[in-house]
């Protein structure tokens, strides 16, 4: 087992990132993610990996397409705005089923906006960050070791399933220092990369990776195996956390940052007597919907904490279909919920009575 | 201690410069000085001194910093009222840098009024926990890229190697002789070792020069009767 480190979040990924085999990083800076970047520019020539600053984030991701279509495990990372840029690049991946990851550590939009943390993008990550219909893995860690442990698992279903992952943290979870025990180094990955580009040897057929298709009928048959894909991943990768959900009648429903506040929200509201809980989405695509169905059948409500206009709140509502109220406390531009403020919430909503 | 009117803390970044530099600001006023504490820092968008601007003025501190911390706008400007910090030879100066040779480098521009004065002491803060200065050999090539970046050299070290809520007493034990080492390396006396306050009372015995810190809370730390919630992700049956 590897000794415990301290470690900025945005450091963890890069490291995580590098013991789960990462040998190509392609990216452009941008605040508050930059250590990542700084992190490889240092590491990757030290152990004979490419670090590339790209002219662009639109360079830097299809920089990525062609990694991964080597079979080669391949990431970017950037905060918002870049991520946004990086959209067409991400659907082109996903046309073409390739896995690669790409890591968001979001901060305040729209628009520049701000460096300051966000979880905005909710939406343009659980729904396909780009153009077509496609999804991507999306992960939310809520610490650094999550941010190393997911980093290295995003690796993993992504070459799995054939389809991108993103790592969708936010400024805070980049900046902030805690201890963590990296993975172990992992070997060649297991999963089948017989699709990949790396030379025929004239030995066999040569293999394309491509997104154009000049049929219509076997361009819908693809998109319709995607989508029988997406149904398995649905069923089996879904991650969750519950705490204190035994006897809960609030559950709270939050991820990454805002779970964090949350939770000390929680055990001041239970050391006042009142019985809240939270089921934390680790993944947000696929989302846990079956397991917020079943807490409805038991709470009497839920409370959404996030840093968004209640971009989460829809998909809980969709996932437990409007069986009970869902509030929300949320706050943007850079700003988080102090524990105090999201206690008062979960007074309100205590008040606030049976549907 | 033996302090000298201006002391620079540098090092790796993620060492805990701010964090030491905060307290050492307000170890010098305690002993009545008037004291002023500058942010260099132009590289760390979070986590600032200015997150104790008010705290800092209630002590009567003075807090030197950009005008842009905290705020939304990412410009790695200098605040002027430095050069007079440096000038005022009645302050002592506290200066925070920002991390790595990339963070020293804003320093370069007040370094031959330093020299001139030459009443400084220019400090290296290590960790060993940290994973690009677990070595004194690592360590000691970070303190080189940070003196030929800034043009000044290092008069001591400090070691503030912790976990951060997690550091356990064994943990500042066991950094002794990896700081005695990187002294030995550099040939620079270690001024002091850092603790969390609430470890001081079992560490003093044991270690010279020891030097409490008192932390600021922040909002995202949990409680420490409530476990992180990190699950066990490898180990997961999904």
């Amino acid at each position: 087992m590897q000794e415990k480190v301290l470690m900025k979040g945005n450091e963890a990924i890069a490291e995580a990132a590098i013991l789960a085999g990462c040998r190509h990083y392609l990216g452009y800076p941008i605040t508050p993610q930059t250590e990542v970047a700084a992190y490889m520019a240092k590491k990757m020539p030290k152990i004979g990996g490419t670090f590339i600053q790209a002219e662009s984030e639109i360079a830097a991701i299809n920089m990525v397409y062609g990694v991964a279509a080597t079979g080669k495990r391949a990431m970017t990372s950037s905060s918002s705005p870049g991520i946004a840029l990086k959209c067409e690049g991400i659907s082109y991946l996903a046309g073409s089923d390739l896995p690669a990851l790409i890591v968001n550590v979001q901060r305040g939009g729209p628009g520049l906006g701000g460096i300051q943390p966000s979880q905005s993008d909710y939406f343009l990550a659980t729904r396909g960050p780009g153009h077509g219909d496609f999804h991507v893995l999306v992960f939310a860690p809520a610490s650094v070791q999550e941010m190393a442990d997911l980093t290295v698992r995003a690796f993993d279903l992504a070459e799995k399933y054939r389809m991108p992952a993103m790592l969708l943290a936010d400024g805070t979870m980049g900046q902030m220092m805690e201890p963590v025990v990296l993975p172990e180094p992992c070997g060649e990955s297991a999963h089948d990369k017989s699709w990949a580009v790396t030379g025929t040897g004239c030995k066999r057929r040569h293999n394309i990776v491509n997104s154009l298709y000049l049929s219509p009928a076997e361009l819908e048959r693809l998109n319709v195996e995607r989508f029988e894909r997406y149904k398995k991943i649905e069923q089996d990768e879904c991650m969750w956390e519950e705490f204190m959900m035994d006897d809960a009648e609030i559950c709270i429903v939050s991820c990454g940052i805002t779970a964090r506040v949350a939770r000390n929200a929680i055990v001041e509201a239970r050391k006042q007597g009142i019985k809240v809980g939270m089921l934390r989405p680790i993944t947000l695509w696929p989302f846990p919907k079956q397991a917020l169905y079943q807490a409805a059948q038991k709470v009497r409500r839920f409370l959404c904490v996030e840093l968004n206009m209640g971009q989460m709140k829809e998909d809980v509502e969709l996932a437990i279909r409007c069986q009970k109220p869902v509030d929300l406390c949320f706050r943007v531009g850079g700003m988080i919920p102090s524990p105090e403020e999201v206690l008062s919430y979960i007074k309100k909503a205590n008040e606030g009575g049976n549907l | 201690m033996n302090y000298k009117r201006l002391t620079l803390f540098a090092g790796h970044y993620g060492s805990g410069k701010t964090n030491i530099a905060l307290n050492y600001a307000r170890y010098l006023k305690r002993q009545s000085l008037p004291v002023t504490i500058a942010d260099l820092d132009i590289v760390n968008p979070y986590f600032r001194t200015k997150d104790s601007e008010a705290a800092l003025k209630a002590e009567g501190i003075g807090l030197i910093c950009s005008a842009f911390a905290n705020s939304n706008l990412d410009v790695p400007a200098m605040p002027k009222e430095v050069y007079a910090l440096v000038d005022d030879r009645t302050q002592c100066g506290v200066l925070d840098i920002g991390g790595d040779d990339r963070g020293a480098l804003a320093l370069g521009r007040y370094v031959p009024e330093i020299r001139q004065e030459n009443n400084y002491e220019m400090l290296l803060v290590i960790n060993k926990s940290r994973p690009l200065t677990r070595t004194p050999e690592a360590t000691a090539e970070v303190l080189r890229e940070i003196e030929s970046a800034c043009g000044l050299g290092f008069t001591a070290i400090v070691n503030n190697t912790n976990l951060g809520l997690q550091t356990a007493a064994e943990d500042v034990l066991s950094s002794l002789s990896y700081a005695e080492a990187v002294s030995r390396l550099t040939g620079l006396p270690i001024k002091m070792t850092c603790c969390a306050q609430e470890l001081y009372p079992s560490l003093q015995p044991h270690v010279e020069n020891l030097f409490p810190l008192a932390l600021q809370k922040l909002y995202y730390q949990i409680k420490t009767e409530v476990p992180n919630g990190e699950i066990n992700i490898s180990g997961r049956t999904v």
